[in-house]
């Protein structure tokens, strides 16, 4: 399967079975884009399994007659020898495995997703409370559609005997302080960053500890004590003043950027610019949000994420179908923007671009879905263990708690299945190597059924990773140049 | 190659040999909590 798109003056060909990308002349892109209709005329499949299983029926090669045809069509707009040309070099690439490989994963993934599973990250809800008042919070202001409470430092400590205990030989602990709002029970955090390094050398295991905070009660110490302790900390704002404080007000209703944003500054420098990222929501009310990405740089923020609400139709902030031409737009201009202070010195890094062509995930990696269910659980603070953080309070998924482990193996069994291959929406998707079949809550909460998709997220992701290749060839031809 | 920049000739092929360690940052646990990204994703055995 090819996909070919134009982006910012680039003619970009991802191979996406292979993962190989291509910068291409118009020539070869006109030709390729000839080639991929002659492959698909020619292919003996029926339509419903055409090229998705790596196919086995298709021909290797195109017909004498049909490459003719295709040099003959492509000759009526540029020079017969430029085709020639360009053709010779697709057939190379082809021949290398590098266009038009074949998805050859679907067995391995299955045989991968069969094997036992090791618990290796948790989500603590340490709080379920907030000092926010989030329009958008699926959460419900911390409380997760039930009552407020703080996880005891009994249950906090029992989730991470749980955790180790259930981790098998995986080293790399994880472990999110998550909410509500974790600083609004801070001592149990300490607590358990604590215990988590007691049990770290008994056991071989590396825990890495990370923090999501609205900042309203991060303080020196805390700050101190992050940097000390937490790989990662997520800093929560949205990006320009008035599109925070609409959707992101205190409790009594005022503004929470000014109590956050010179907190998040001073936090972002002690960390060094590096290992934090200030991550904001936008929504249908700021459908402009690359303005919010570039003010959060513009503020010497360099590590920076802003990710769409996910919200159903009922609610006035969600994203619908007739925004998307619009957040398309956006995510373009932000990565052109991007290139261009890259290349002025200005360099800062947006996590939906994040993308790395040479060393990222292998392919079981990719296509074997988040691992939400089975080696990533969420813990409430009274201890009830659930697929992620995004199910908690979803009944019918409460898998068991931290004191008797899993009970409902039936709920993991569902998620341990899921993956890009049990999703037939996925099939014919260039993007599915780099979201592996996308949110499985998302799909839930729009579908009912885990192995479905959201398709409003699906089309952003789409374009995100298109940009993201896109930078990728840009910063290419400055180095070369 | 004339007309053809290739960025990357690395084939995802390759790295079903030896991959599914496991050892690399579960998705969620990054930045983002609503979208599932593992294509941003580093692999920990080259790191």
């Amino acid at each position: 399967m090819v996909h070919q798109y134009r982006n910012n003056g680039y003619n970009i060909v991802l191979d996406v079975c292979s993962g190989s990308v291509h910068v291409v002349d118009d020539v070869v892109y006109d030709v390729l884009s000839g080639y991929c209709k002659a492959y698909e005329n020619v292919c003996e499949a029926d339509e419903d399994s055409r090229c998705a299983d790596g196919c086995s029926s298709c021909p290797k090669e195109l017909s004498a007659s049909a490459r003719d045809a295709l040099i003959a069509k492509c000759s009526e707009t540029y020079p017969r020898e430029d085709v020639l040309e360009a053709l010779e070099e697709i057939e190379e690439l082809k021949a290398e495995g590098l266009l038009f490989a074949e998805d050859e994963y679907k067995d391995y993934i299955i045989d991968f997703k069969k094997r036992k599973t090791v618990v290796k990250a948790l989500c603590l809800h340490i709080a379920h409370d907030c000092n926010l008042g989030c329009r958008y919070c699926f959460a419900e202001e911390g409380e997760y559609h039930g009552k407020k409470a703080l996880m005891s430092l009994e249950v906090g400590k029992k989730a991470l005997d749980f955790l180790v205990a259930n981790s098998g030989n995986r080293r790399n602990l994880e472990v999110d302080f998550f909410g509500g709002e974790p600083t609004m029970n801070w001592d149990v955090v300490k607590e358990l960053v604590r215990y988590g390094r007691s049990l770290e050398a008994g056991y071989d295991k590396n825990f890495r500890f990370t923090l999501t905070t609205n900042g309203i009660l991060l303080d020196d110490e805390m700050m101190e004590f992050a940097n000390k302790e937490m790989a990662n900390v997520v800093l929560s704002i949205d990006g320009r003043k008035e599109v925070n404080d609409y959707m992101r007000p205190t409790r009594n209703g005022k503004s929470s950027y000014d109590i956050i944003l010179p907190k998040f500054k001073k936090f972002a420098e002690l960390r060094e610019q590096t290992n934090y990222y200030v991550r904001g929501t936008f929504t249908h009310h700021n459908l402009d949000f690359s303005k919010d990405v570039l003010h959060l740089a513009d503020l010497g923020f360099q590590q920076i994420s802003v990710e769409p609400v996910v919200a159903g139709p009922e609610e006035d902030y969600a994203i619908r179908e007739e925004d998307l031409k619009k957040l398309k737009q956006e995510y373009d201009a932000l990565a052109a923007e991007m290139v261009r202070r890259h290349k002025a010195g200005e360099a800062f890094n947006f996590f939906h671009f994040m993308i790395d062509l040479n060393q990222g995930p292998c392919v079981a990696k990719r296509l074997s879905g988040c691992g939400s269910g089975t080696e990533y659980l969420a813990v409430t603070p009274w201890g009830d263990l659930y697929p992620c953080h995004q199910f908690v309070g979803e009944e019918d998924y409460l898998m068991g708690n931290v004191f008797d482990g899993i009970v409902r193996t039936d709920v993991r069994d569902e998620f341990k299945l899921c993956n890009v291959y049990a999703k037939d929406k996925c099939r014919d998707c260039f993007a599915r190597f780099y979201c592996s079949g996308g949110c499985a809550a998302n799909a839930y909460k729009f579908h009912g059924n885990i192995n479905d998709t959201y398709e409003v997220g699906c089309e952003l992701e789409r374009k995100r990773v298109e940009c993201a290749i896109m930078i990728k060839a840009a910063l290419a031809e400055e180095k070369e140049s | 190659m004339k007309r053809i920049k290739t960025l990357t000739s690395k084939t995802l092929k390759n790295t079903m040999a030896k991959g599914g360690c496991g050892e690399c940052q579960t998705s969620c646990q990054s930045a983002c909590k609503t979208s599932c990204t593992v294509g941003n994703q580093s692999c920990e055995s080259q790191k």
